[in-house]
């Protein structure tokens, strides 16, 4: 190994081309995509339901992102973070394309503010202009909870997406289609561990029955899916675990959680309002 | 075995070392060089780990979602490297389950300037800046450590370390870019880390003890001293460019030995930290071991 190895850290001054993650303003998460609204589809309902996906993904992504440094093991830490990146950039995508789609969904900024448009939908719309279920922002619990609420969700989503391959808009195509193999992943890791935490240990059997019958009621907030609900028959009983007898949670409104969340992540980008990051 | 054959053996493992090349985990060395590697990689394994908690406090707050995936993506590294490292040592015939333990009793070390607070989101540039900065500088030369595991994974360890210096330089540059009160942050963030992270190469050579054995076996490449002075050079075209002002370079190493004893700011937070997320993953890590003991 030469010397120049010595030298990676004098490659500072370098011009912004060089940066990895690019200057921010050429940041555009669609950038080279056609953004054109098709032929027969309504931009508003188009905006919406893109809020609707990308705060269920940006809600979720930022529970799982407090489980960084506080994981069972390294790798367990790692994994989550893994799947709170795929969220988030799935956030990015959606909440651009809504943006696009009809930009009066973004909430008004002071003039001069370079906050781009997916920044103003997460950090500047209030509690209740969120469009996520009640699923993605219930509190964490334990690790068993977490993993249930994973497993549940990414099923559901990974059952939706594979239909939004025949969506009419090619955004929303695009992102599913990304979006079917991270999801295949996270489900995956959330079954392997929901059948480990099945047969490890009589603590670990009690504490996933408990997150289960936390997240159980909530998996029907975007309508009830005979795909998804096959493969989380599937997994309970490859892990020998009966269905919780609970119904479907009745509910109009977010649960209190949300607000105290958004409270957390808004802070920052709230307080610099004209702020550049 | 013989006397005999102990020199021979002794005699190759200075050989190596001599022609610069790697010794390896099968190879012969003496206790004192394993031990050494072990208290150094372990040491420098825990500061990846503990290292995730003061950049992290700020994950949930970051300002926009590019610096959340930036920032989660970056933490997530050091958890990688932590792994890397731990795996290091453990080709010398220690445990992690035995070295995280180490960590939360206090009985092996990590580095001290993880126990500042990070106050301001500028602190997630500065950290990558300076700390990640004055720490490719201590680890750059570790690429050709004498002990091949630890070498290699320091290879891989110091390319992931370049790239987020550069990030947290570029968000550091971008808010210098913002508003006036961006900027009197980055300020204010780089006036608290500056001497602490000068303190980051040790203590001035004539009061570290262990450099020169370090040194002869090919496991330290360069003094304190001397890795400290090239910082500071390295750093001053940096800060103008930016449009900070560095503080002084007088080190106050009262405060560096007291927070190295456990009285710094942030001790006992971190390690009560470490050891709640050790301790609320028990259950599960028992019942992973279960479960793979378990028939199928």
């Amino acid at each position: 190994m030469n010397d120049d190895h010595d030298s990676a850290y004098a490659g500072l001054l370098v011009d912004d081309a060089h940066w990895a993650f690019g200057e921010a303003a050429h940041d555009d998460p669609l950038a080279g995509m056609d953004t054109s609204i098709p032929a027969g589809v309504d931009a508003t309902e188009l905006a919406s339901y893109c809020l609707e996906l990308g705060d269920d993904a940006l809600v979720l992504a930022h529970r799982l992102s407090e489980w960084c440094g506080r994981a069972p093991d390294l790798e367990e830490d790692i994994a989550l973070s893994n799947i709170a990146l795929d969220l988030l950039g799935q956030a990015r995508l959606l909440l651009t394309r809504a943006a696009t789609a009809d930009p009066s969904v973004v909430p008004p900024l002071p003039d001069g503010s370079p906050v781009p448009p997916e920044d103003a939908l997460a950090f500047f719309r209030d509690d209740h202009q969120f469009r996520n279920t009640n699923l993605v922002e219930l509190p964490n619990g334990d690790f068993a909870e977490t993993i249930c609420r994973v497993l549940v969700w990414a099923t559901y989503r990974l059952a939706l997406f594979e239909r939004l391959a025949a969506h009419p808009d090619g955004v929303v195509r695009a992102v599913a289609a990304k979006g079917v193999k991270e999801l295949a992943y996270h489900r995956d890791f959330a079954a392997q561990w929901f059948v480990t935490l099945a047969r490890g240990t009589e603590e670990s059997r009690r504490r996933l029955h408990t997150g289960l019958a936390q997240v159980w009621g909530y998996r029907h907030q975007r309508g009830e899916d005979a795909v998804a609900e096959a493969v989380l028959a599937e997994v309970l009983a490859a892990a020998g675990v009966a269905a919780p007898d609970v119904g479907p949670v009745a509910t109009s409104s977010h649960t209190e959680h949300l607000s105290r969340m958004l409270a957390e992540m808004q802070v920052v980008a709230r307080a610099h309002p004209r702020g550049r990051w | 075995m013989t006397a005999a054959a102990d020199e021979d053996l002794a005699a190759g493992f200075d050989a190596t070392i001599a022609a610069g090349d790697r010794i390896e985990p099968r190879d012969w060395m003496p206790e004192g060089y394993r031990k050494t590697l072990v208290r150094q990689i372990a040491q420098h394994a825990h500061s990846e780990i503990i290292g995730m908690q003061p950049e992290g406090n700020w994950i949930t707050r970051a300002p926009s979602l590019r610096r959340k995936a930036i920032l989660l993506a970056k933490v997530q590294d050091e958890a990688g490297h932590g792994l890397y490292l731990y795996s290091a040592c453990e080709t010398l015939g220690v445990s992690r389950r035995d070295l995280m333990e180490q960590l939360i009793s206090g009985a092996q070390k990590y580095s001290s300037i993880f126990n500042y607070p990070t106050l301001s989101y500028a602190d997630v540039g500065t950290i990558g800046w300076l700390v990640d900065g004055a720490a490719i500088c201590n680890q750059v030369p570790l690429c050709r450590t004498s002990y091949g595991p630890y070498g290699r994974a320091m290879i891989r360890i110091c390319k992931e370390e370049s790239f987020h210096q550069r990030q947290g330089y570029e968000l550091l540059a971008t808010m210098m870019r913002g508003t006036d009160e961006q900027r009197a942050m980055v300020q204010e963030s780089v006036d608290r880390f500056w001497k602490p992270a000068l303190m980051m190469f040790g203590p001035p050579d004539a009061d570290s003890p262990n450099t020169q054995q370090s040194m002869d076996w090919g496991i330290k490449r360069h003094t304190n001293d001397e890795l400290r002075a090239r910082f500071i050079e390295m750093s001053a075209p940096q800060a103008a460019a930016l449009g900070v002002t560095l503080p002084g370079n007088d080190l106050d190493w009262d405060e560096f030995w007291r927070i190295v004893k456990g009285g710094g700011p942030c001790n006992a937070q971190r390690i009560a930290h470490r050891k709640k997320a050790h301790d609320d993953g028990a259950w599960v890590r028992e019942a992973a071991t279960a479960y793979a003991r378990s028939p199928r």
